[in-house]
């Protein structure tokens, strides 16, 4: 029993990641731009869609690389003409607005591609199993790991050990005084929106081979992301990152001892997070939010 | 300058009443003759969310139905005017419901694929002593403890699926002294499925290595899958819905386990969803394109010429109940529902697409009809993305009785409220 409790822990760290790559963009549009992007998930949805007609005509290969890239520029759009209006107003104003662009772009996947779920496959050089011990793994998702880990790392660095990180985290803080300095955050919002939405497109590429492609794919894993970014905690990249993990393992362990609450467990977490630390696990205290 | 602006208001209100009048010509009557004239059919069924995928096919074969109904005379001569919207869930079901029946005034709702909403649905048409054709929810329990005289099931009941998944199982040996390990969707069609397969496991001797609920908006099986790898099941048993079917079908074969998987419920359009190479088990199934009858070949050909792809069980099960209330209606000569309700309890015969003709069985108002199972094709036979799976003869036999497959009174009893 015990190893059986091992490999769903083992089992939840790895499937924690698939919400990183969501969680980790949500989090960082909303510390700089104070914008709770409901869209996100449709951005995941496009990716995935992009990524099995792409497969067709350039190869997985391909369309691996080419979907999430088109997708943020598409989020680049989006930040140029719609985003860019809404940091400085009231939040609500900035919920309708990605709450309504989602419902648009998910409407518009069933209007073009139907509502049934169109047929993917893992590329058959990925497919097969790994066992470590007596731990069976699927080949892929070692994959999916791997490019979450390099996204992360890569991100990780991007925030902390550039330039332009240097003044996003300024920005974070205390944008007022970026402006006074002489900097203009808009490119680096523009920056931050389209990596933000590539990341949430990366993940619908992996997700597409192993979950049923249809429109309203996006809206299911949103809200898991949502919880990874409260309980993670605001503008914390580590508090995201053991959120994810967290959330990861504790359903895997529910569905072992109690399956039916399998969902349900992550906000019953969020919840005990919001209890005793209000600001999440590892929230800073973002000055213009209090 | 001799315009006076009393002469142009005159002509203003000469003009203003010439186009009354033409209005009064044209437009007016056309739309009372709409309201007086044609016949509303309402249509409900989930068109997101995990059972969207289906819904989707079932507006399509409701509007294929209505349109040729349309062109071949409507009903006593009056067209049919279809009011069909997403039916969300059982709240918003309910809502529509009787908002199709008290504003809209339509004489029959049809669809739904939620048993959970379908419950919410039948409530409000009996209510209003309207129809409901329950073309998509398959709980024992809406024929049984909450049947009512308003509605009538086209769509096959939980245990006539189990019966037929579960001659299938007989015959490969997979029941008796056999461990099944079963995932079940978490809501009220996952809970009835279960009940019913539970009763025919124990009746033929297998045992249950685990049973397990799967929340509905579970993307993720992995978890699933290690433990059905620990328990070493002689059978994994779905009883799962929609989309989810998809999800467990694509990953079961990415962890690739060894053991055979056999289901109690199906939709066509999952399997397409998950592809070729992605697709695996034994699976019951209401009705399929390659059923040969004269009638499902028709049916097919107009679906495919009308949307570009075959017709799927869902797609059959709206386009027929709806023939068949409109062919009551012509039959009586009247829209009235307890006139209807009357006829069809008398045993009024349905061609039903299949080779043997379809009734509504008398005490509990399901569609007694033959059932199949399909077994998927290994991925080198599949010619196009529609052809995954071959269709077993139906079930019954020709010699057998239809009702072989359906519950009986002591499994399922129904008291019709009056």
């Amino acid at each position: 029993m015990l190893i059986q409790i091992l490999e769903q822990v083992l089992n939840g760290l790895l499937a924690g990641a698939y919400y990183l790559l969501i969680a980790l963009g949500l989090s960082l549009i909303f510390s700089l731009g104070g914008l709770v992007n409901l869209a996100h998930g449709a951005f995941y949805a496009l990716g995935a869609y992009f990524a099995v007609k792409l497969a067709d005509t350039i190869g997985y290969a391909g369309a691996f690389i080419a979907s999430p890239v088109l997708v943020a520029l598409i989020g680049l759009v989006v930040e140029r003409f719609l985003f860019r209006r809404f940091y400085r107003e009231d939040p609500a104003l900035g919920l309708l607005l990605t709450f309504g662009l989602a419902m648009v772009t998910e409407q518009a996947l069933r209007w073009i591609f139907g509502a049934a779920p169109i047929p993917f496959s893992i590329p058959p050089a990925l497919k097969g199993q790994v066992l470590i011990g007596d731990f069976i793994y699927s080949r892929y998702r070692l994959l999916m790991l791997a490019v979450a880990v390099v996204a992360v790392g890569g991100l990780w660095h991007l925030l902390k050990r550039t330039p332009f990180g240097r003044v996003v985290r300024a920005g974070v803080q205390n944008p007022d005084m970026v402006a006074a300095l002489g900097i203009s955050l808009a490119p680096y919002m523009a920056a931050v929106v389209g990596l933000a939405v590539g990341l949430a497109a990366l993940a619908g590429v992996l997700m597409a081979a192993i979950t049923g492609v249809h429109p309203a794919m996006g809206a299911d894993i949103l809200t898991a992301s949502f919880v990874v970014v409260v309980i993670g905690g605001l503008g914390s990249f580590w508090g995201v990152v053991l959120a994810a993990l967290i959330i990861g393992v504790v359903r895997g362990l529910t569905v072992y001892f109690f399956p039916p609450a399998a969902e349900a467990s992550m906000y019953l977490l969020m919840l005990l997070v919001l209890l005793f630390r209000p600001r999440g696990l590892f929230g800073e205290r973002i000055q213009r939010f209090e | 300058m001799n315009r006076s602006p009393v002469s142009r208001r005159r002509r203003q209100v000469l003009q203003g009443a010439g186009a009354a009048t033409a209005l009064g010509a044209l437009g007016f009557p056309a739309i009372v003759r709409s309201q007086s004239d044609s016949i509303r059919f309402g249509h409900l069924t989930p068109r997101t969310g995990f059972l969207g995928p289906l819904g989707e096919y079932a507006v399509m074969g409701v509007n294929l139905a209505v349109d040729e109904l349309n062109a071949a005379g409507g009903i006593m001569g009056r067209k049919i005017e279809l009011i069909a919207e997403d039916s969300v869930n059982p709240q918003t079901a309910s809502t529509k419901a009787e908002r199709l029946l008290e504003r809209d005034k339509v004489v029959v709702i049809i669809g739904e694929i939620s048993s959970a909403s379908g419950l919410a649905i039948a409530q409000v048409a009996q209510r209003n002593r309207t129809l409901f054709f329950n073309t998509g929810c398959n709980s024992d329990e809406l024929r049984g403890k909450s049947c009512n005289r308003y509605m009538f099931h086209t769509e096959a009941a939980n245990s006539m699926y189990v019966n037929a998944e579960g001659q299938a199982l007989l015959r490969d040996g997979m029941v008796k002294g056999k461990k099944w390990y079963s995932l079940t969707a978490d809501y009220a069609f996952g809970h009835d499925l279960l009940r019913v397969s539970k009763r025919f496991m124990a009746a033929n001797g297998g045992t249950f290595a685990a049973d397990e609920l799967v929340p509905t908006d579970a993307a993720d099986f992995s978890p699933y899958l290690l433990k059905i790898r620990n328990a070493k099941p002689d059978l994994v048993v779905s009883n799962l819905a929609g989309a989810q079917i998809t999800n467990f079908m694509k990953q079961y074969m990415e962890f690739g386990l060894p053991f055979p998987v056999a289901g109690f419920g199906f939709d066509t359009a999952v399997a397409w969803g998950a592809g070729k190479g992605n697709v695996l088990g034994i699976w019951p199934l209401v009705w399929d394109s390659q059923v040969k009858s004269a009638s499902a070949q028709r049916f097919t050909e107009a679906f495919t010429k009308k949307y570009g792809k075959p017709p799927e069980n869902q797609a059959w099960g709206d386009y027929m109940s709806t023939k068949h209330v409109a062919q009551a209606m012509n039959e009586l000569k009247t829209t009235d529902s307890t006139k209807i309700v009357e006829y069809l309890e008398k045993g009024a015969k349905f061609d039903i697409m299949k080779s043997r003709e379809g009734y509504y069985r008398n005490w509990d108002h399901q569609l007694m009809q033959e059932m199949y199972t399909i077994t998927f094709k290994p991925a080198a036979e599949v010619k196009d993305k529609w052809d995954l799976f071959t269709l077993s003869p139906p079930v019954p036999a020709a010699n057998q009785s239809l009702e072989v497959l359906a519950p009986t009174r002591e499994e399922n009893a129904c008291t019709m409220p009056a």
